[in-house]
Order: structure tokens, then C-alpha cells, then sequence
């Protein structure tokens, strides 16, 4: 019989996120929205739930939600219901959110083999501010409320339970950023809040084919967090589960800071959120040409051109950088319109070479251009410079850009090459290292890197390493 | 029908508050109330489809143009308790 | 006031506008004396009067004239107190005004002031309004029906040439028969809701009460329309004519057993009958039809009103407009609570509780889906109906005038007294009252309705019974 202490547990995560959507206005009120504005400026009779205002929603926001809807390979609904979700907190001026509950907008779908549950557009909330102490009533606490934010149009994203790790889930999400930003739906950006994301998270015994009580984790704002929070909480359930206790579902709250996590749990009673159909408004029907239209504006998404550069011989490791920033991808794209005859190595100068010597890899750091590039492993595969000459060319083009030929004529870094000029340096090494010729000529090639190296101290490094033991081999009669 | 624990529980949800001696008699009233409107599940609703709206209309959507906002101080001009830039409230964590 | 102006004061609104129009009349005058005429009102049914004329009245080249119009307390009007009958909302100044009212001023009318009504326009009686009852121009002892009880007293007592009102079960067709005048309310959607301060959405239209039926023809002329800041507007489907027919021959009238027999006073049913003879005379056919569902109307309407306004009224929090009131511990909940225990009015609670109750988990498919299905149900009915006969006749309600206080101990009792008009908001279809006669000394109201945007329909029936029956509906003006 095992104890609770040697079982293995298997984690099963699934993800809530909201993207707030780059609409101009919000999702049901004429009025423009974006971050940083001063507080309570961005706000109309709507978005205050001023008595007798109405939701319109907004056209732009559901064209978003069906291309999110089209990303993830979801089915799109028919038509477009929204519902009520009715309880009272100061950043929900009307005492309900305008959200989507039995009838989202994209059903079932299938991203990044992660299987998607639904996406839904709603209002998101409004903000409020811990203002301190009032002054008015003893030991009292104050917020201040901007409704800037409340309004704004979300789409909520929520998964199966198919991760399986914090690694996973932060993995996932990155792909999910990328591909939401490619389609232009949103900037997700986390600082500004315009991603966030919930885990509900379970362990249970490996091999279980039940799943254990699921906590969710509230609100994380960025994908070292979502790593970090998720790690935690999985520690936590294991030790409550090894030390013979059960798990609460319930809600938690991750402290980035800390660690800590703690629970949210009110003294309010079991929500009772009274969902039913939004009176104020009337189904929106989707028409085949709103679909139609969603896919007319989708474009190649980051695993559909992971997937193209493969297939071009890209190693997968650099195709899926090059595609999860389309930045490198497109650098990459424009080089080959150069050359594109050797498109592996273009990608791993890109990848490997050119992204290590930027600053936090930021491509706005470097003035080589994308043909400077394309010319330069041209270079490198037609013997004209050797691949240690190439690092000081991409060196000179990131400070300064220019034309790689010129560099490596300029900076005399031209390989050298052929018998004529290479024989008499080699020559001249083996004849200096007498030992070495002995073992060389026993068939110990070990000791080589001698002969090469000082063939490269004699020629500045201009010439290849490859070359010179063809003809050292020549010259031993090998 | 309805009963006290169900009223103060209603009560809640609402954000009102009854004093002790009335629940009872808001129990009695929404059950009597209730009494009334329970004679429709004599109905055979069976396959019936909801009317949530009469309108016969698909419902129109809002192109993504702004409007001017509203000045903030309009916008605060109604609240009985602002600073100048928002709307007080007590903390909800309180 | 001279003699000529209370003469003028006792014509209809469209004969007054003519009198403008031809200059016998002179606007500025006649707002003045409705001015004077409604701060000197002694039925209460003022919540508040302008100080003074516009500084510029519209010409007399305008549809309107300038002549002034009351608007029920629930519409939004800017930077005038908008408080729907509520101590909640107490001062509330909206930063906007209603479109329907919009439309008005913009086709050249005027207001000289907002009107009592039941509270959120819970109420058959208007003694649910915080700012105290408004008594019956024909007998002050008696209501003047509600929940647009001021705007019809307004009008009976010649303190406003005609008024707006709004109908969610009978808010506009009771008072207007209570006090001897024509209240319409057209096919739902035909008004826009913008800015009319929500009660039950789903039901909620405005509408005219006025001293003729060309009146009230005129007043929806203007007010109808699409909006694009209500979703559930539509307008109508062809423009308002001017009521001109005095002949019924070939129109069939079908009289609903179930909203005509058992439950109507004898001398409304005298005045109903009578008028039907009238109808007959003028070539009408009457027949009985069935409603069959139509005693399950109430059920449904005492759901489904109840449930929308509970939440419609949850933005009255205390937080971004309002009276509010702190609790002793200084707590957010307190704060809540405490605003709206002591700010709603008793029946504003009871349906907020009804609808909080009809919404929650557990109870929402046998009360609220029941009554959505029920709602069903009736439309069918009338459909049916509507397949045998043009139009349908009931009394507008089941009495005349009650004395204030009679029913109010005994909110089922009140509720009841909605059951014939309730099925036509239910079934979205328009409906008109007119004075049928006296029983009793005081007006009782016919009901005329019709399909679905039906309102020329209507109101030329209406306008040939009017002729026909020669009601006088100055007859309590002083
Ligand atoms: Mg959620
Ligand atoms: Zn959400």
C-alpha cells in the first residue's frame, strides 16, 4: 500500500483570459478608450449607467471576436445574445456587467494544441483606487473610482483543462499574445492591462481519470506570474494533498512579491449572479458576410508561418522565434528577397547570431538591413570570408550598417584560400612543429588545431580551418 | 411558497434590509403575490419558445466612431461623495 | 387670466397650435398661463415647474408652435430635476435629455414642467411617488390612476395642453382613462427608450396623453422614430396621419371575453357596451373573440417587470448620482443597503424583492422562463385574434377612479387592476384609450388595439367613436 507522500501527481490547468479588444470606442458606448488618460475623462452617460442610457454594441468589437473566433478554430454562433450578470461593486455602474453566458459568440475551437471551450465579448470593468482613510467615520477606508476603463470591450478566452505545466501555460500564452497581436484584435499588452489572464488549477494522482477540487488563481499580469503563481499553487495543493488534506475550490489571490497565496474568499454569501437575457437589447444575428468579412481581414498567423518556415529548411527552433516575433519573421522574409538560396542560414544569423547582440534582442537596436544580411551568409557559403571573419562583418553592421563586401575588403577580413597562397604558410607550420608532423603522419589528427592555429595567426583568421587540414594532409602525403 | 430564510437571503442580494419584524410580513405578502402568478404553470408550456423581445427586428450595431465625452466635471457633478478627479466610495475591502 | 385664454386653454392642442399658427393666439401668453396654471396646480401633479419662459419660444413657422408640453418625471431632460418619482434621485440633474422629448423640442415645442408619477413607474394609482400623491382633477379624492397619474392630471385640470407619458402594463392608458383623456401607447420600439429611465425594459414605451385623438396622433408623429442609441427602436413603419374618419363601416371589432366579462364594474360595462352600440351605428361589426392566455398575463407581466426592473434599478448605489447614505460601521455594503432601504419607496421594494426572488438560481425557469413562455403564448393569441377581427375593444380598466388609499393597502389587489392592459404590452401592440363616458360622475376608458404598428389603424377608429361619443374632456378644467 502507498502512502499519500509517494503518490505522483499530474497537473491540469486551464486558462480564463480576457484581451481587451483595440476597438476605438467601447464595446457598448460611443466613447473613445485607451490607457493612461486622465482619470474620469473618458467616460459618456452610458459608461456611467446615467438612468435611461442604453448598450449599443459596438461592430468593431464583434469582428474582432469572430477573427479571434477563426484563429482558434472555433464555431461561430449563429447569432450574438447577451445576458446580465447581475451583482452590486463600485466599478459596475449599472449593478450587472453586459456579458455573454449560455450563447457565447465562438464555440469549441482548437489553438496551439490547447482545445479552446468559448470566447464571449462583455464591458470590462472600471478601476478603483484605496484613497485611505476618509476621515469622517473612525478607522473607515476609501476608493476612488475612475470609470475610464469600465466599458471598455473585452473578449474572454477561456480553455479546456489541457495544460499540464506552468511551463506549458506560460508557453501557450505567448503563442496566444503573438497571435492575437498578428491579427491586429488587440496591443496585449499586460503592463497596461490589456491581457489577463485566470488559471484554475488541479492536481490529482497520475493516472487518475478523475480530475481533483480546481482553485482559481485571480488576475495575473504577466507571464512570469503566470509561471510563478501557477508553480506555487501547484506546490501548495501537493502539500496539502501529501500531508493527508483535501483542497478547497475557491479563489486565490498570487502575490508576485511574496509568493503568498491567499485566499479571496469573502463573507459574502455563494454568488448568485441571476443571469438573464440583457432587455435592452435584441439579438444580433451573424450573417455569413460578418464571418466572411472576419476572414477576409485574417492574417497568416504565427503558427501557420512557423509551419512555412520549416518548410523552407529553417530549423524549427528558429521558425518558431522568427514567427512567435514577427519582427525577426519579417526581417527574415525581407532578406530573402535578396537571396534565397540558403534560408537556414539566413534564419540562424538572425536567431543565433544577430539577436545576442541586441539589447533585450530589440531589432531597433541593429542598422544592418535585411539585404546586408542575406549578403553576408552568401559571403560565408561562397569561401569569401569564414564564419569567425562573418561575426566581426555582422559586429560592424548592427554599429553601423553598410555593404558586408565593402567590410570585409575594408577590414581586410577576405578569406584566404586556394593552394597557391596557403601551401608554403602550411608548409612553413609543419616544418616548424616537427612532432606534430610525426603524429599527423601516424594518423593522430588530434594535434591539427596546432597546425591550424598557426596558420590562422599567420593569416589574421582569414583562412579555413577545413581547408587548411585538406592540404596539410596533401602536403604529409595522407 | 416563500418563506423567511428566503426573503432575508433575497434581501441580500438586493442590497435592502428588512427590520426583524417585517420579513415575515414580506414573506406573507411576496408568497400571496406569488400564489397569484404560480397559476400559470397550469399552462402547457411544453415546446414553447421564450419572447424575450416582441421587436422583429435583427439588432443594429454601433460603428466604432467616438463621441466627446463627458467633462469630468459633469461626470462628477451628481455624485454625493468625489474627490476632484473620482468617485468616492467606501473601500470595498473594508 | 382672461377670459379668451382659459377659452383657448379648454381647445385641443392641435387647435391651439392653429391659433398660433394664425396669429389669433399668442404663444408667449399661453405658455405663461399653462405656467402659472401648473405652479398654482392644487392635484400635486407638478414635481417641478420652470421659473420662466424660454427667453426665445420657437416660431410660429415650427411644427409645434412652441406650444409646451409636461413630460412625465421619468424622462431625462437636461439640467432640469429628473427624479422619477424617487427620493433616491432627488435633485438628480441628468446631463442629457430623452429623445423622444428631444424630438418634441425640436419639432418647436417647449415644457413647462416635469409630472408626478408612481415611483420608477411602480404604480396603478400614483400614490407611490416620494414627492406625494396627485389627486383626480374630476374629484380630488380620488387617484388619477398611474404610474403617469400627474401627466394626466396635468392635462385634465388645463395645466398642460397635452403631456408624455410612459406605459410598461397600463402606465399610460389607466391614467388617461381616470381622468377622461386619450393615452396611446404605440407598438413597442416605435418610441425611442433613450433617456426614459428604465422600469421593465422589455415593455417600457412612451407615449402621448392627451385632450383628442388628433392630439395624440400629432404628439406620436413627432416622437416616433429609429434610434440609433436604443438597440430595441425601430419607429414606425408608415408616417402618422391626421385621424380624419368618422365612418366604421366594414371594420370588424372584436370584443376578448376574458378582458371584458367577469371582474369589470357594471357602469364601466354599461359605458363599454354603450359605446360599442356607437361603433355598430357607425357600420362597425362586433364579435367575441378569445385571448385564451390572456388570464395568465398578469402572472407573466408580475414576472417579468418585476425581474428587469430589479435589475434596472440596481445602478442606484449611491455612488455616481443620487441620495445616498452612509452606513454606521463605514462599510461599502452598509452604505448599499442603507441608500436604497431608505431611499426606495415600499413598492419599488416589494418588486425589486419579486424580481430579485423571480431571477435567482433554482427559481429562474419556473418563474422567469415560465412567463417569457407564457409571454409566448399571448402574442399568439393576439396573432389568432387579429386573424379574425381588425381591432380589438376592452375597458381600459375594471373601474372608474378609487378613492386614494382604497387599494393601496393590498399590492395584489392594485396589480389587478392592470388586467386588461397588461396582455397588449406583453404582445408589444398598440393600444389606445378614450373616454367612453361617465359612471358615477367620473370618465371611464374604452381600449382600442390593434396588430403591431397598427397606430393609424387605431387612431382613425379611435377618432370616428371620439366624434361619435362626445365626451367632453375639458370637463374638469377650472
Ligand atoms: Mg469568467
Ligand atoms: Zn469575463
Amino acid at each position: 500500500m502507498s502512502t499519500a507522500t509517494e503518490i505522483e501527481y499530474e497537473t491540469t490547468i486551464g486558462l480564463e483570459i480576457h484581451v481587451q479588444l483595440a476597438t476605438v470606442t467601447k464595446m457598448f458606448s460611443p466613447v473613445a478608450t485607451y490607457f493612461g488618460a486622465e482619470p474620469n475623462t473618458l467616460i459618456g452617460p452610458v459608461d456611467l449607467g446615467l438612468p435611461g442610457t442604453l448598450p449599443v454594441p459596438n461592430a468593431q468589437a464583434i469582428h474582432f471576436g469572430i477573427m479571434l473566433g477563426l484563429a482558434f478554430n472555433c464555431e461561430i454562433a449563429e447569432r450574438l445574445v447577451f445576458h446580465r450578470k447581475n451583482y452590486f461593486y463600485p466599478d459596475l455602474p449599472k449593478g450587472y456587467q453586459i456579458s455573454q453566458f449560455d450563447e457565447p459568440l465562438c464555440g469549441p475551437g482548437n489553438f496551439g494544441g490547447v482545445r479552446i471551450h468559448r470566447v464571449h465579448l462583455e464591458e470590462d470593468a472600471a478601476k478603483s483606487t484605496h484613497a485611505g482613510g476618509s476621515g469622517r467615520i473612525q478607522g473607515s477606508d476609501s476608493s476612488v473610482v475612475d470609470f475610464n476603463r469600465g466599458g471598455t470591450s473585452l473578449a474572454e478566452i477561456v480553455t479546456e483543462p489541457d495544460i499540464h505545466s506552468a511551463e506549458q501555460a506560460s508557453e501557450w500564452l505567448r503563442l496566444l499574445r503573438t497571435t492575437v497581436r498578428q491579427l491586429g484584435v488587440s496591443d496585449v499588452n499586460m503592463e497596461e492591462g490589456s491581457l489577463r489572464c485566470d488559471a484554475n488549477i488541479s492536481i490529482a494522482p497520475k493516472g487518475s481519470t478523475e480530475l481533483g477540487a480546481k482553485t482559481e488563481l485571480k488576475n495575473m499580469n504577466s507571464f512570469r506570474f503566470i509561471e510563478r503563481g501557477i508553480r506555487a499553487e501547484v506546490a501548495r495543493q501537493t502539500a496539502i494533498l501529501r500531508s493527508g488534506g483535501t483542497v478547497e475550490q475557491e479563489t486565490l489571490h498570487f502575490d508576485p512579491r511574496t509568493e503568498a497565496i491567499t485566499s479571496m474568499r469573502s463573507k459574502e454569501d455563494a454568488h448568485d449572479y441571476r443571469y438573464f437575457p440583457e432587455p435592452d437589447m435584441v439579438p444580433v444575428v451573424v450573417t455569413t458576410e460578418m464571418v466572411e468579412k472576419a476572414r477576409a481581414a485574417m492574417p497568416e498567423l504565427p503558427h501557420e508561418r512557423e509551419e512555412r518556415f520549416i518548410g523552407l529548411g529553417v530549423e524549427p527552433g528558429a521558425a518558431r522565434q522568427m514567427s512567435w516575433r514577427p519582427e525577426l519573421g519579417d526581417l527574415f522574409e525581407e532578406a530573402l528577397k535578396t537571396d534565397d538560396s540558403n534560408p537556414k542560414a539566413v534564419a540562424a544569423l538572425i536567431c543565433n547570431e544577430l539577436v545576442a547582440r541586441l539589447e533585450d534582442g530589440d531589432l531597433t537596436h541593429s542598422k544592418a538591413s535585411a539585404a546586408s544580411l542575406a549578403q553576408l551568409v552568401a559571403l560565408v557559403a561562397d569561401g569569401k570570408v569564414t564564419s569567425s571573419g562573418s561575426r566581426t562583418v555582422l559586429d560592424k553592421l548592427v554599429e553601423g550598417g553598410g555593404d558586408p563586401a565593402a567590410i570585409v575588403e575594408s577590414e581586410g577580413l577576405g578569406a584566404v584560400g586556394g593552394g597557391d597562397t596557403l601551401t608554403p604558410i602550411i608548409q612553413a607550420a609543419l616544418d616548424a612543429n616537427p612532432d606534430v608532423a610525426e603524429k599527423l603522419k601516424s594518423g593522430d589528427m588530434k594535434p591539427i588545431g596546432v597546425i591550424i592555429g598557426a596558420v590562422m595567426k599567420e593569416t589574421r583568421g582569414r583562412a579555413d580551418g577545413k581547408e587548411v587540414t585538406k592540404i596539410a594532409r596533401g602536403l604529409l602525403g595522407l | 411558497m416563500i418563506d423567511a430564510k428566503q426573503v432575508l437571503h433575497v434581501a441580500r442580494l438586493a442590497r435592502l434590509e428588512l427590520a426583524p419584524e417585517d420579513v415575515q410580513p414580506m414573506a406573507d405578502e411576496l408568497s400571496s403575490i406569488l400564489g397569484h402568478i404560480e397559476k400559470m404553470s397550469s399552462l402547457d408550456l411544453d415546446g414553447v419558445e421564450p419572447t424575450t423581445h416582441v421587436v422583429p427586428v435583427e439588432g443594429v450595431l454601433r460603428p466604432d466612431v467616438a463621441e466627446p465625452p463627458l467633462t469630468r466635471e459633469v461626470a462628477l457633478s451628481q455624485a454625493p461623495k468625489h474627490t476632484e478627479t473620482g468617485f468616492l466610495v467606501p473601500s470595498p475591502q473594508a | 387670466m382672461s377670459d379668451a385664454l382659459i377659452d383657448a386653454i379648454k381647445t385641443t392642442a392641435t387647435e391651439q397650435i392653429a391659433a398660433i399658427k394664425a396669429g389669433t393666439l399668442d404663444a408667449r401668453e399661453l405658455f405663461e398661463a399653462y405656467r402659472s396654471r401648473a405652479a398654482a396646480d392644487t392635484t400635486n401633479a407638478f414635481t417641478y415647474v420652470a421659473p420662466e419662459a424660454p427667453a426665445e419660444l420657437p416660431g410660429r413657422d415650427t411644427p409645434l408652435a412652441g406650444l409646451p408640453v409636461a413630460i412625465k418625471d421619468l424622462f431625462c431632460t437636461e439640467g432640469v430635476p429628473s427624479q422619477a418619482g424617487s427620493r433616491l434621485l432627488e435633485g438628480y440633474l441628468p446631463p442629457y435629455t430623452a429623445t423622444s422629448v428631444q424630438k418634441l423640442l425640436d419639432a418647436g415645442s417647449t415644457s413647462h414642467g416635469k409630472t408626478n408619477q408612481d415611483e420608477f413607474a411602480m404604480g396603478s394609482s400614483n400614490e407611490n411617488s416620494a414627492f406625494g400623491p396627485t389627486l383626480n382633477p374630476w374629484d380630488p379624492t380620488r387617484v388619477p390612476g398611474g404610474s403617469s397619474g400627474g401627466s394626466a392630471a396635468a392635462v385634465a385640470a388645463g395645466h398642460a395642453p397635452w403631456a408624455m407619458g410612459t406605459d410598461t402594463g397600463g402606465s399610460i392608458r389607466q391614467p388617461a382613462a381616470f381622468c377622461g383623456l386619450v393615452g396611446l401607447k404605440p407598438t413597442y420600439g416605435s418610441i425611442s427608450r433613450f433617456g426614459m429611465i428604465a422600469f421593465a425594459s422589455s415593455l417600457d414605451q412612451a407615449g402621448p396623453i392627451t385632450r383628442s385623438v388628433a392630439d395624440a396622433a400629432l404628439m406620436l408623429s413627432f416622437m416616433e422614430g429609429k434610434d440609433d442609441r436604443d438597440m430595441t427602436s425601430i419607429g414606425l413603419r408608415e408616417p402618422i396621419e391626421t385621424p380624419t374618419r368618422t365612418d366604421l363601416t366594414g371594420l370588424r371589432i372584436g370584443v376578448p371575453e376574458e378582458l371584458s366579462g367577469e371582474g369589470i364594474d357594471p357602469g364601466v360595462r354599461a359605458s363599454f357596451e354603450a359605446a360599442l352600440e356607437e361603433a355598430k351605428a357607425l357600420g362597425a361589426t362586433v364579435t367575441q373573440v378569445h385571448l385564451p392566455n390572456a388570464p395568465h398575463a398578469l402572472s407573466a407581466y408580475y414576472v417579468l417587470a418585476p425581474a428587469e426592473a430589479s435589475s434596472n434599478l440596481s445602478r442606484f448605489d449611491g455612488v455616481r448620482y443620487g441620495n445616498r447614505l452612509e452606513a454606521e460601521d463605514g462599510s461599502l455594503i452598509g452604505m448599499y443597503t442603507r441608500t436604497r432601504t431608505e431611499n426606495f419607496g415600499a413598492e419599488v421594494k416589494r418588486r425589486i424583492m419579486l424580481g430579485t426572488y423571480a431571477l435567482s438560481a433554482g427559481f429562474y425557469d419556473a418563474s422567469y422562463g415560465r412567463a417569457q413562455r407564457v409571454r409566448t403564448k399571448i402574442v399568439e393569441d393576439f396573432a389568432a385574434a387579429f386573424a379574425e377581427v381588425d381591432v380589438i375593444a376592452t375597458p381600459t380598466a375594471p373601474t372608474v377612479a378609487y378613492k386614494l388609499g382604497e387599494k393601496s393597502s393590498d399590492p395584489l389587489e392594485m396589480y389587478l387592476g392592470d388586467f386588461c392592459t397588461v396582455p397588449m404590452s406583453l404582445a408589444g401592440i398598440p393600444a389606445i384609450s378614450i373616454p367612453s363616458g361617465l359612471s358615477e360622475g367620473l370618465p371611464v376608458g374604452l381600449q382600442l388595439a390593434g396588430p403591431a404598428f397598427s397606430e393609424n389603424l387605431i387612431l382613425g377608429v379611435a377618432h370616428a367613436l371620439e366624434q361619435k361619443l362626445g365626451f367632453d374632456t375639458a370637463g374638469a378644467i377650472r
